[in-house]
């Protein structure tokens, strides 16, 4: 009996390095996908082989080749190369939405919850009057109403966005605002904005990093789609939800649309998997499986 | 009250529970934690037995393990567990669930989370009961509804239809006892039953477990790490130390005389309800920290802090019975040493030569209690607080919690005032007025002459450098993003009392000196100390600013006894180096009674008594002071059995809808028509000495 228990306690027990890996292997794959993205949209000028304006009707809707390793689209422009250049749109707009946008939410969201009281009720009633329009079609009609273009689109973006980041950052500081360690720092005569900024937010900060990384293939999955709808760029721009627009009636040249939309998939799905691998190492509960 | 809890009868049965060589250990990712390496006891039927020892000493393991209760990465590794002639380490399935909760119930330290809050009180006492098969569904429910009421709890018939959520903590703890009781266990286990519970409340459990292990017959084994609690149930005591039994007895020889320097040092950390301290004593503690269970020490692993330990005691010493049915693991006892006796109830402390260099010493600054009564650095006068409550209907009229509810107090240079009242009377709010983190709906509260009542945080800014506060929870108190450094930095740059960097360096350092901490503390963050550390870290910060003033808000009670006892130590010698004024909130009163020159009683947010330390103690005019005196435990079973009980029944009146006249009416065993109709005034019966009652020092 005893020595049954004994071996069954050290079979289980792999090196510390290896659960490491087990546990860290899908948000290490996803880092890898998301590099692989960042060093695309940096070096796309040195490593697309064609312009991704460069039109050649006469080479038009190629299948997959050596010349043209993802094929042409209809107006005989290098899917490849567009890909490529299509990174730099996705992620640039993917970044700045939410990172704008969960520090402006952050911050209203922070001064209500610290604030309590009219400020509050204000700040909370404001962020539930967007939160009550379906996000995609306020969106939209922000986008349409100020007119075609990335910036546009990004700012649209933007007004539907900062609410939920308003929302957590205001249910966070709650539980930090009222430790004892924000009591001390009353005591010992701080003023409010010191310690709203340098000891309640701070610590508030774990769940919303989490937030921002599963939040960031989410903002281009959006922004991808309203391109899509014809709202995000200006046509001759290579964007990858504009390029799946594009190719969506061609059934025969199946890779005009499915390579930007495998672009779209790979980086959403990376950007999840980063997301719940520093969702598990910052929680030491899940951390301890 | 008096009778010998089961001793001699069960000595010549056979035990119920035996447990031979236990070990569990814990395979963590940083090693092997030897949580309990090598335990044995036993239990005989009808027998309490209490289990002692500080936090991580392996007690509550061992409790678990008796049930297999143990979960991954733990495991028992070995030893031998055997209940009424079964080898529990081998049972399976069916049989091992017949076991927990039929034959041997548990019941654990918190009520809040040990009750499923989406079931009724009902359901989760049938099913329990149906379970095990010994009762119908309908013959369960009335028997729930019995259980209830053996229990204490009123109108059983309505409250097995409740929620969890709708009792109290103390209530929750007996609907435990009656699911630990409903299938007539031979053994209890009571895992710090009482910790998270009121005195009032905790005398209240203690006399139910007495009367449930008389009546059934059941056997207890009580664990706690409180010798009080201990004390007034258990007839036999093991104590534990660093994952082993180090010493076992029965309950009266084992606290007279204890055998083992581990268990004196428990006893001596503890300041003493019935004991008359001359001044403000040091209490003895012992250096240091419990060692790492994943690399005991070689040899007797009380070694290190032993401040009796001699050369044999690098080699392991084994659990040798001495007389009687006593054993202690320890050198210096079992080669005919004795341990010195401090205090004792016969011979008063005053006249006992203290044995010890580094124990014993006392401060003269007891004097200032009564001789130099010198200006009054804190008036309150009454000082209100209402906390407006959201409205349960649209229409509803609001409600209002009165919190402190018109409190006067005065506090003079130098003394130190203890706040005592169970929880939810108001003593934290006041603390927390008094160092305006609240602000008072009514009343006045002048600090230095200035009144603070309504300053708005630029008005207080230069007060707060005299007055600080120091808080309940070393794990919360502290910015877990700042080094200690700049914990304690930050208000010295900000009030200007160091001018650059460097100075505040050399500040700091200071700060960790006085405390007790090294120098290098500073680099590092508070995740990095114990909790012992982490109040002397939070004690620092306060010092910071060279205050006059401290408010300590329970500063001991989320700590082991011996680290109370270096914080109670810390404390008082800090009040003597930088003439210091306390009010220290607590609700140990033997703590309050130790540090404090005069004791302000509250209930329900108003003052009971007032009145200098001793007085109060040995004579106090308020019913209420009087029956919270008699719910301390002591840790002394002698006289815990002998002691006259007098006990609060019920719980306080909620603070929303307060009893007219005397507020402390409706549980007070003297009320008479008067108290219903008339507020009692506080008034001055002895000098020095306040009440607020109408028939003061009558029980």
């Amino acid at each position: 009996m005893t020595a049954a228990v004994i071996g069954f306690a050290s079979a289980d027990r792999a090196s510390p390095r290896r659960r490491w890996l087990r546990r860290y292997a899908l948000a290490l794959g996803g880092g890898a996908v998301i590099l692989f993205w960042f060093a695309a949209a940096l070096f796309a000028p040195v490593i697309s082989p064609f312009s991704p304006d460069f039109v050649d009707v006469a080479n038009r809707l190629l299948a997959p080749s050596a010349a043209h390793w993802l094929g042409t689209d209809a107006l005989g422009r290098d899917v490849l190369s567009r890909v490529l250049y299509g990174s730099r749109i996705s992620l640039v707009a993917g970044f700045s939405v939410v990172l704008v946008s969960a520090v402006f939410g952050t911050v209203l969201g922070g001064i209500a919850a610290y604030a309590r009281g009219r400020l509050e009720e204000l700040l909370m009633r404001l962020t539930d009057l967007v939160l009550c329009f379906p996000p995609i079609i306020l969106a939209m009609a922000i986008a349409a109403a100020l007119g075609i273009g990335t910036t546009n689109t990004i700012i649209a973006m933007l007004v539907v966005w900062w609410p939920k980041y308003a929302r957590l950052a205001r249910s966070l500081v709650l539980v930090q605002r009222a430790q004892e360690y924000v009591e001390a720092a009353h005591v010992l005569g701080f003023g409010h904005p010191h310690i709203l900024f340098r000891h309640v937010i701070p610590n508030a900060v774990g769940p919303l990093i989490v937030m921002v990384t599963l939040d960031l293939g989410n903002a281009i999955l959006v922004f991808a789609g309203l391109s899509f709808l014809g709202l995000g760029v200006v046509p001759p721009t290579p964007e990858w939800g504009a390029m799946v627009a594009e190719g969506r009636e061609l059934v025969q040249q199946w890779w005009v649309a499915t390579f930007p939309g495998l672009a779209i998939l790979s980086v959403v799905m990376a950007f999840n998997f980063v997301g719940d691998g520093i969702r598990d190492w910052l929680d030491p509960h899940a951390r301890r499986r | 009250m008096g009778r010998p809890f089961g001793t001699d009868i069960a000595m010549k049965e056979p035990p119920i529970l035996s447990v031979e060589d236990l070990r569990t250990f814990f395979y963590a990712d940083h090693g092997v934690i030897r949580a309990v390496d090598g335990v044995s006891f036993h239990v005989h039927s009808g027998e309490t037995l209490g289990i002692v020892g500080e936090s991580g000493s392996g007690k509550s393991v061992t409790a678990k393990s008796v049930i297999r209760l143990i979960e991954e990465p733990g495991r028992i590794v070995s030893g031998r567990i055997d209940f009424r002639g079964r080898d529990v380490m081998t049972l399976e399935g069916g049989a091992l669930r017949k076991l927990r909760g039929g034959e041997v119930a548990m019941v654990f330290q918190d009520p809040m989370t040990s009750l499923n809050p989406v079931l009724k009180i009902a359901r989760q006492l049938v099913e329990t009961m149906v379970t095990h098969g010994r009762f119908t569904p309908k013959a369960a429910l009335a028997r729930a509804v019995d259980l209830l009421g053996r229990m204490g709890i009123n109108a059983p018939k309505r409250a097995v239809d409740s929620y969890p959520h709708q009792f109290s903590g103390g209530m929750r703890q007996r609907v435990m006892l009656a699911m630990g009781f409903s299938n007539e266990p031979v053994l209890l286990i009571a895992d710090e039953p009482t910790t998270a519970l009121d005195v009032t409340i905790q005398a209240q459990i203690l006399d139910l477990l007495r009367e449930l292990n008389a009546d059934f017959g059941t056997a207890i084994i009580l664990i706690s790490h409180d010798l009080g609690v201990i004390a007034n149930i258990c007839s036999r005591i093991v104590v534990m130390y660093a994952g082993e039994v180090v010493e076992q007895g029965p309950a009266e020889k084992l606290l007279a005389d204890p055998k083992h320097p581990y268990t004196w040092a428990l006893l001596n950390a503890v300041p003493r309800l019935d004991r008359h301290a001359h001044g403000k004593k040091k209490l003895i503690t012992i250096e240091g920290m419990p060692p790492d269970p994943a690399d005991w020490p070689t040899g007797c692993r009380f070694r290190a802090r032993c401040p009796f330990a001699i050369e044999a005691c690098a080699k392991h010493p084994l659990l040798t019975e001495s007389e009687d049915g006593r054993a202690a693991r320890c050198w210096v006892t079992q080669a005919g040493g004795v341990l010195p006796v401090v205090g004792g109830i016969a011979a008063p402390s005053a006249a006992q030569p203290r044995a010890l260099a580094r124990s014993a010493v006392s401060y003269a600054v007891a004097e200032a209690a009564s001789a130099t009564r010198g200006e009054v650095l804190l008036e309150l006068h009454d000082v209100k607080k209402h906390f407006r409550l959201p409205k349960t209907s649209l229409f509803g009229a609001p409600r209002v919690l009165h919190a402190v509810d018109g409190v006067d107090l005065m506090v003079f240079k130098g003394e130190t005032v203890g706040l005592v009242g169970e929880s939810g009377c108001g003593k934290s709010t006041l603390g927390r007025l008094i160092v305006r983190l609240h602000e008072p709906t009514a009343g006045t509260i002048a600090f230095g002459g200035v009144d603070i009542t309504h300053a708005n945080s630029a008005t207080i800014r230069p007060l707060r450098r005299r007055l600080q506060m120091i808080f309940q929870d070393p794990y919360a108190s502290l910015n877990p993003r700042m080094t200690v450094g700049q914990i304690l930095g930050g208000p010295l740059r900000f009030h200007g009392m160091t001018q650059d960097p460097a100075g505040t360096a050399v500040r700091v350092r200071e700060l960790l000196d006085v405390v007790g901490l090294s120098a290098q503390a500073a680099e590092r963050f508070p995740h990095e100390f114990s909790g012992g550390q982490r109040q002397r870290i939070s004690i620092a910060r306060a010092l910071a600013v060279s205050p006059e003033f401290i408010v300590a808000d329970e500063p001991i009670s989320a700590l082991d006894v011996n680290i109370q006892a270096q914080i109670i130590n810390l404390l008082i010698d800090l009040q003597r180096r930088f003439a210091l004024t306390y009010l220290f909130i607590a609700h140990d009163l033997a703590v309050v009674r130790h540090v404090s020159d005069r004791i302000v009683v509250l209930y329900l947010g108003k003052v009971m008594e007032v009145a200098p330390a001793s007085a109060l103690f040995e004579s106090p005019l308020h019913p209420y002071t009087k029956s919270l005196i008699s719910s301390a435990p002591i840790p002394d079973a002698a006289v815990e059995r002998k002691r006259e009980r007098l006990r609060l029944i019920g719980e306080p009146p909620s603070a929303i809808d307060l009893p007219s006249g005397c507020r402390f009416r409706t549980r007070c065993p003297i009320a008479a028509d008067r108290c219903s109709s008339e507020i009692p005034p506080l008034t001055e019966y002895r000098p020095g000495h306040w009440a607020a009652c109408h028939f003061p020092g009558k029980l």
